[in-house]
């Protein structure tokens, strides 16, 4: 199935993922209204909104979690078939979320949350180990840039700082060549230091060519890294801001007299 | 409140972590010291430890079983029912079923199928030995798979719904069996008894214990080689020890959650069939409480072995080490002089002493706290301050206690 993606010639699609008048409903709850969004190839978009205004939702019917009630999805262009998304599907078309604190195994040493899921076995099942590990110590130095911190393959996920946490997760998901990448508020209950290491995480994603939704409480950090903001406001799209625009003192301004018109 | 990220000191691989069962292989060979200097009658020779093979396998495939299971973070306490229900349908088709067969076939004759005929000498029993250990497997996994289910699909804990199996098993297997007892006469002459559980070298010269070995030894070692190769380097051991971990992770780097812990159960459920079938052969016997017994012990020697019970963390080789220091204990104890009364407190007090120690090798955080409490307690006693390195809320409830 990834040989689906890699078919994919660069310059046969205009959106990487294309949401398409989504309604989504829990019961009599209108969770998401009426979403229209596009998410180019290379840009990192801000999801932003308050508790309940759909943000969450909105990421897991982009990401196969939850079904839509209506509407279509579009991935590079080509339509799918609601019925069978899934999480697993989404993988397959090399998109990869990455959640608070629900992607790595506490417990588990780093090569082995590197490549749970996907493992490298031969047909009976039993895995690679030497191969795995040394794939693993590759993805720590280049893509996360562990070096000289005393952390190797084998130290176990319990022993990282939340901010190393954020970019094991999002190496792991651009060693696997997710071509976007959904980050769920990777940086609540963070240090300042382990935001900025988390902040420059969502950097490399951008040049690295790949594309990021970004989902975030605080504006501030956000308004770092995004090249659109889009906001969400009781399950709808109220606003799209381009950041580089506005201070996040203006954008402060904006949002608190957006949430008064509506 | 810039706390040091990462320490150095326990990012490498420790000792204790990188040999396998460590702290459990050292209690065991204490143990076992002891026992020889103040047994050595007994322990230094040959005899208690070819007992030991042959009483050992049903405990060790249990443990072992439960390894996984605790490992992803569960409990099985059925496994007592499948060696009752298991060893039932194993003791009964041997005993009766070769009389069954002849009954049904003589019927066919009179029946007026001329062409049947059984000779007047007609024993079928070596075939039932082999087919009562089939059944017995196929009842053991469906036990272990009904119990993957209720758990994995319906969604009740693990704890409450085995519970609940346990009778319903060991409840149907003395309906079944009506309470009797099932004495296998004579089942050393059958080749299910010499495969399964003979004793190869019994023909051979040799001192006495070489023709005691029990060929169940072998089977179980080979089983728990296998097992230590599933659990640690393949697909199914690792998402075993995530799941252990946590479900949600689980779920979102793309395990099957519900089919992973099927197979789980039914696996306890299979080892646990050819537990009861060892168990059955080697007593030449089927009572319908045989399982009972194995409960805690065997709980105990995955606890022992240092298999962690939140789940995430699990070591056959401590597994197989924390089963010899449970079984030790009692014919050590008694050789030793003490009365037998002792076993149980014995092992209980190996049993917390385990527990503790795993928990602050678990938790680094509470490690340090102990240490830095029993520092400080030290230090008080030589009448020095409190060192300042201690973090707020020990250094603050210690003083509380002190009192200045």
């Amino acid at each position: 199935m990834m040989d689906l993606a890699a078919a994919e010639d660069d310059a046969s699609f205009a959106d990487l993922v294309r949401l398409q008048n989504v309604d989504k409903y829990f019961g009599a709850v209108h969770a998401l209204r009426n979403v229209n969004l596009r998410i180019g190839r290379n840009e990192i978009v801000g999801l932003i909104g308050d508790n309940g205004a759909g943000k969450s939702t909105l990421i897991k019917t982009m990401t196969g979690v939850l079904k839509p009630t209506s509407g279509r999805i579009f991935i590079r262009d080509k339509e799918l078939s609601l019925a069978d998304y899934s999480v697993q599907m989404a993988h397959d078309l090399s998109i990869e979320t990455v959640y608070q604190d629900k992607s790595l195994g506490e417990k588990q040493p780093l090569w082995r949350n590197f490549f749970v899921g996907r493992q490298i076995a031969n047909r009976f099942g039993f895995i690679d180990i030497k191969r795995e590990k040394e794939l693993a110590a590759e993805i720590l130095m280049k893509s996360i840039g562990f070096r000289g911190v005393g952390i190797g393959v084998d130290a176990t996920v319990k022993q990282l700082s939340g901010g190393e946490r954020q970019g094991i997760a999002i190496g792991r998901a651009m060693h696997f060549n997710a071509d976007l990448i959904v980050l769920d508020e990777p940086t609540v209950a963070l240090a300042v230091k382990e935001v900025r290491k988390v902040l420059d995480f969502v950097r490399s994603i951008k040049a690295a060519g790949k594309a990021c939704v970004y989902i975030e409480h605080n504006l501030a950090h956000v308004h770092a890294v995004a090249d659109r903001l889009v906001v969400l406001e009781r399950g709808a799209i109220v606003a799209e801001i381009t950041p580089r625009d506005m201070s996040v003192a203006d954008l402060t301004e904006f949002l608190i007299d957006l949430q008064q018109k509506h | 409140m810039a706390k040091p990220e990462i320490e150095p000191a326990t990012s490498r691989p420790t000792i204790l972590s990188r040999l396998e069962g460590l702290p459990i292989i050292a209690v065991f060979l204490v143990l076992l010291i002891v026992f020889m200097v103040l047994a050595p009658e007994v322990f230094l020779s040959p005899n208690i430890y070819t007992t030991f093979l042959s009483t050992l396998p049903p405990l060790m495939l249990l443990a072992i079983g439960l390894t996984f299971v605790i490992g992803a973070g569960e409990i099985d306490l059925s496994f007592p029912s499948i060696i009752a229900f298991s060893g039932f349908l194993f003791a009964v088709t041997m005993k009766e079923g070769s009389a069954w067969f002849i009954g049904l076939l003589t019927f066919l004759h009179d029946s007026g199928l001329s062409f049947i005929t059984v000779a007047p000498d007609a024993d079928f029993t070596n075939w039932f030995g082999w087919i009562g250990v089939v059944l017995a497997l196929l009842g053991g996994l469906l036990v272990g798979y009904v119990n993957g289910v209720l758990v994995a699909r319906v969604g009740i804990p693990s704890f409450i719904a085995t519970l609940a199996t346990q009778f319903f098993w060991a409840g149907l297997a003395t309906v079944l069996s009506g309470g009797k007892s099932y004495a296998l006469r004579g089942a050393s002459d059958t080749s299910v008894w010499q495969w399964l559980v003979g004793r190869p070298l019994a023909g051979f010269d040799g001192p006495f214990w070489t023709t005691q070995l029990p060929l169940q030894a072998l089977w179980t070692a080979i089983i728990v080689v296998f097992l230590w190769f599933i659990m640690n380097r393949h697909r199914f051991g690792e998402h075993i020890l995530f799941l252990g971990d946590s479900n949600d992770v689980s779920r979102v780097v793309g395990i099957n959650v519900e089919k992973e812990k099927i197979r789980l159960f039914t696996l306890m459920g299979g080892l646990a069939a050819l537990a009861a079938i060892f168990l059955t052969l080697e007593n030449k016997n089927f009572f319908g409480n045989q399982g009972q017994g194995y409960l805690l012990l065997a709980i105990a020697s995955v606890l022992i072995g240092g298999t962690s019970i939140f789940g995430g963390r699990a070591t056959i080789v401590g597994t197989v080490f924390g089963c010899l220091v449970v079984m030790i204990v009692e014919p050590g104890l008694v050789a030793t002089g003490s009365t037998g009364a002792w076993v149980l407190t014995i092992r209980g007090l190996i049993f917390l002493i385990a527990i503790v120690f795993y928990l602050y090798v678990d938790e680094p955080a509470r490690r340090q706290a102990m240490f830095a409490r029993l520092r400080q307690r030290l230090e008080f006693g030589r009448g020095k301050p409190a060192g300042k390195e201690l973090t707020g809320r020990v250094a603050g409830r210690d003083n509380k206690g002190e009192g200045t």
